[in-house]
């Protein structure tokens, strides 16, 4: 016989999707939340950027070829990337350079690689560099730009106060008319408020959801469990007290959108199945809406979905899929 | 449109074979027939070496006291050998070798090519067409090979609603059904009425995915002229829809709980189309099951297409009417490419069950490179029956059998939508496959203790 005949065991055919196909599209949706960052901030949002992607894909390298000995280069697959990306979006853009390595090498040393390195971390390591960074460095991590203020200017760009401050201010003094300062929804949506450097902007959010969605990368349940249940809880808030902002400006302001998008929906923090994933999703939103409004920090979405990512094996445990046989009939 | 509810993949269809009429293949030289070709026990010879056959001999007779059939002889000429023969898993299975001499049938068979209907023959009654597909040997031909007749005779407490005819041919490569009843709609239609007749059941469905529009617009023709009491139902193409539980579900919209509850439990009766047409001839033409169409197909085949052959022809032998096989490292399957068998060696003949060979050259015969699980949830989504793949893997892998059989592993039907979705490339369904097996060896060991302690 001339032919070397292959055997394995079926299926023989695949639907050529890959781990790095999925985290390449994620990066492809999060360019318009750079663009727009590039366009508020400058060139800091974009030095910030780079130096988070740069530091957390040295760190995984080193750490794989120094200290595992492991010969397999893990870059490739464009999760250390990714990683890098989001740290990046959730720090101001005029942050210390020496900050945003820190917090990379906490992302990517002792959240990921630790833990196993792709596929076994239990927290999302963007948002746990985040919440070691706001932690360790407070009034750097929480000194936002003035968006639109000198696009040249980096470390020394003037800096003013966030919506999410401006909420905060507002039911603790108990005085409804701060909100006043509050910039428009038509501002919030296009970017034009101060925070992080990949949060403003609402739009460019929305759009990096829908090529998510488009390629299947994700499904709805995250996201819109995550937004209706803070539209919801915000707005029964502020119907019983104006002091609390409307359930629009909550939505739309602060790292929500960033959060429901990118972060919750990180596939190795968040739960297997889709009502677990709703359960997570509403958690998630519950607890923002919780410490927003009762908690010392002004924002809680970091700290809601780390919170909820060490209940994922609770919830993958007592939220199964719907077995075949045990959906009702139709008719 | 109607699909089933849970999970589901899209393979590329690739149906490069559904324009090319069926072609007779020829007679081989030696004509080799397994004993086993048949879900159950195989079937005992009742021929011996020099013994001389004809087309549509009896040469193998079912196993006394067991689930069996019987096997027919495709070719006329004398009996070389019963010895065993490598099957398509390397394998070594008992086998009957007939020495091909001439094309003398059996002069029971009509071998004219009149229609006969229903109505030229009112004396058949459910009873004498069990019979008959029984002592035709007609199994199912969708690859499971269940026998028909027995799958006709349900327990006595179930009570058969309708019979569903699955035509959806969810694999991809294969077009033999859809050929099939496009060359053969009559025939495929008095069969399914024999079929519906032996079941004691008054409505029948013919279920076809949206892909074979020249299919169903044929049969909705002909149903609604002659056949009122029979509807083609319409499916949204989407694999495993030819999976008896998932097809059920599209149809009539009920779901057959875990095992060991049958199709039957909620009222159904699923043949495939083949099968419809095998009884067609098995009843009214007195012929025994011994040739279907095979679909010989791969992207570097040169000449593919559908061929009618007799069983126990060696597929090598179709391969090379096709061209022959590509040059280089190559994987042929038997069936289709989401749940055939690859094959360890071409020479294997083709049975009741083989529906296609398919020839996958180059990059596509090897499996890519695995990386670890990034917990994505696309198998889980991809479940047809609404398990959790990558847990029955990691339980499988970890030897966990008791939280494997807790997490429904048995219910696995093997469709291996997990893997194809897996952008992770895991090997997913191998796990599971070999979890699923110790855990029905464990069950099974259970039973006999309990039973031993009454």
């Amino acid at each position: 016989m001339a032919n070397k005949l292959i055997v394995s065991l079926s299926p023989h055919v695949h639907s050529g999707d890959s781990v790095q196909k999925n985290m390449y599209w994620v990066l492809i949706a999060l360019v318009p939340a750079l663009l727009c960052s590039f366009f508020m901030f400058g060139v800091g949002a974009l030095a910030t950027t780079v130096i988070s992607v740069v530091a957390c894909v040295f760190f995984e390298w080193a750490i794989n070829r120094f200290m595992l000995g492991n010969p397999k280069c893990t870059v490739s697959d464009g999760s250390a990337i990714l990683t890098g990306v989001l740290l990046a979006f959730n720090m101001p853009s005029n942050i210390q350079p020496w900050i945003v390595v820190v917090g990379a090498l906490f992302a990517i040393g002792v959240v990921k690689m630790t833990f196993g390195g792709l596929g076994c971390n239990l927290f999302n390591p963007a948002l746990a560099g985040r919440a070691f960074l706001l932690i360790s460095f407070p009034v750097d991590m929480t000194t936002w730009p003035v968006p639109g203020h000198g696009f040249g200017s980096y470390l020394d760009a003037e800096t003013g106060a966030t919506p999410l401050a401006t909420m905060k201010y507002a039911f603790k003094s108990g005085d409804p008319t701060v909100l006043d300062q509050l910039p428009s929804l038509h501002d919030m949506l296009l970017g034009h408020t101060g925070g992080c450097l990949g949060e403003v902007c609402a739009l460019a959010l929305l759009l990096g959801l829908a090529i998510l969605l488009i390629k299947k990368v994700i499904t709805w349940h995250i996201p819109v469990s995550i937004l209706a249940t803070v539209f919801v809880l915000s707005g029964l808030f502020h119907l019983a007290n104006p002091v609390y902002a409307n359930p629009l400006a909550e939505l739309l302001s602060g790292g929500l959108l960033l959060g429901a998008v990118f972060m919750a929906t990180d596939y190795v923090t968040s739960p297997m199945s889709k009502n677990g994933q709703l359960v997570y999703g509403v958690a998630i939103g519950a607890l923002t809406v919780i410490i927003r409004t009762f908690g010392a920090y002004p924002e809680g979405m970091s700290f809601a979905i780390l919170i909820m990512n060490a209940f994922v094996p609770l919830i993958n445990n007592k939220f199964k899929p719907r077995r075949f046989g045990e959906v009702p009939a139709k008719q | 449109m109607n699909t089933f509810r849970i999970g589901g993949v899209h393979p590329e269809e690739n149906k490069l074979t559904a324009d090319i009429p069926i072609q007779v293949a020829q007679r081989p030289k030696v004509a080799v027939f397994p004993m086993g070709q048949h879900i159950g026990a195989p079937a005992v010879p009742v021929v011996q070496k020099g013994d001389k056959v004809k087309v549509g001999t009896l040469i193998a007779k079912p196993m006394e006291r067991a689930l069996s059939t019987c096997i027919h002889s495709s070719v006329s000429g004398t009996v070389l050998k019963v010895d065993t023969v490598v099957d398509a898993s390397g394998y070594k299975r008992p086998a009957v070798y007939i020495n091909v001499e001439g094309d003398e049938w059996e002069e029971t068979i009509d071998r004219s090519k009149t229609l006969v209907t229903l109505n030229e023959k009112p004396d058949l009654t459910p009873e004498s067409i069990i019979e008959k597909i029984k002592n035709a040997g007609v199994v199912g031909m969708g690859g499971a090979c269940f026998p028909t007749h027995v799958k006709l005779m349900p327990p006595p407490q179930f009570k058969p609603e309708w019979l569903i005819i699955n035509a959806v041919e969810c694999e991809p490569y294969l077009t033999a059904d859809h050929r099939l009843m496009l060359e053969k709609a009559d025939e495929v239609l008095v069969g399914v009425k024999l079929l519906m007749k032996a079941a004691k059941v008054s409505k029948g469905f013919i279920a076809i995915e949206e892909n074979k529009p020249d299919a169903i617009r044929l049969l909705s023709q002909k149903c609604v002229a002659q056949y009122p009491e029979i509807t083609v139902v319409t499916l949204k193409t989407k694999y495993p829809q030819g999976g008896e539980k998932q097809l059920i579900d599209a149809v009539v919209g009920r779901q057959v709980p875990a095992p060991p509850a049958l199709p039957v439990s909620v009222g159904a009766i699923i043949q495939n189309v083949g099968t419809a047409f095998a009884v067609y001839e098995a009843v009214m033409k007195n012929k025994p099951l011994f040739e279907r169409v095979v679909t010989v197909t791969g992207k570097d085949i040169r000449k593919p297409g559908n061929f009618l052959t007799r069983m126990g022809t060696p597929m090598s032998q179709l391969i090379d009417a096709c061209g022959g096989l590509p040059d280089g490292e190559i994987k042929v399957i038997g069936g289709g490419p989401m749940m055939g068998k690859a094959l360890v060696n071409t020479e294997v003949p083709v049975c009741k069950g083989s529906s296609g060979i398919l020839v996958m050259s180059g990059k596509e015969a090897r499996r890519k490179d695995i990386q670890p699980c990034i917990r994505c949830a696309k198998c889980v989504g991809a479940c047809p029956m609404g398990l959790e793949p990558y847990l029955l893997a990691t339980c499988s892998n970890k030897k966990m059998w008791d939280k494997a059989e807790a997490e429904g592993i048995v219910s696995c039907i093997e469709c291996g939508s997990c893997q194809f979705t897996c952008p992770s490339h895991r090997p997913m369904l191998d796990l599971v496959r070999m979890g699923k097996q110790t855990v029905m060896g464990n069950i099974r060991a259970r039973q006999m203790a309990t039973a031993r302690k009454k």
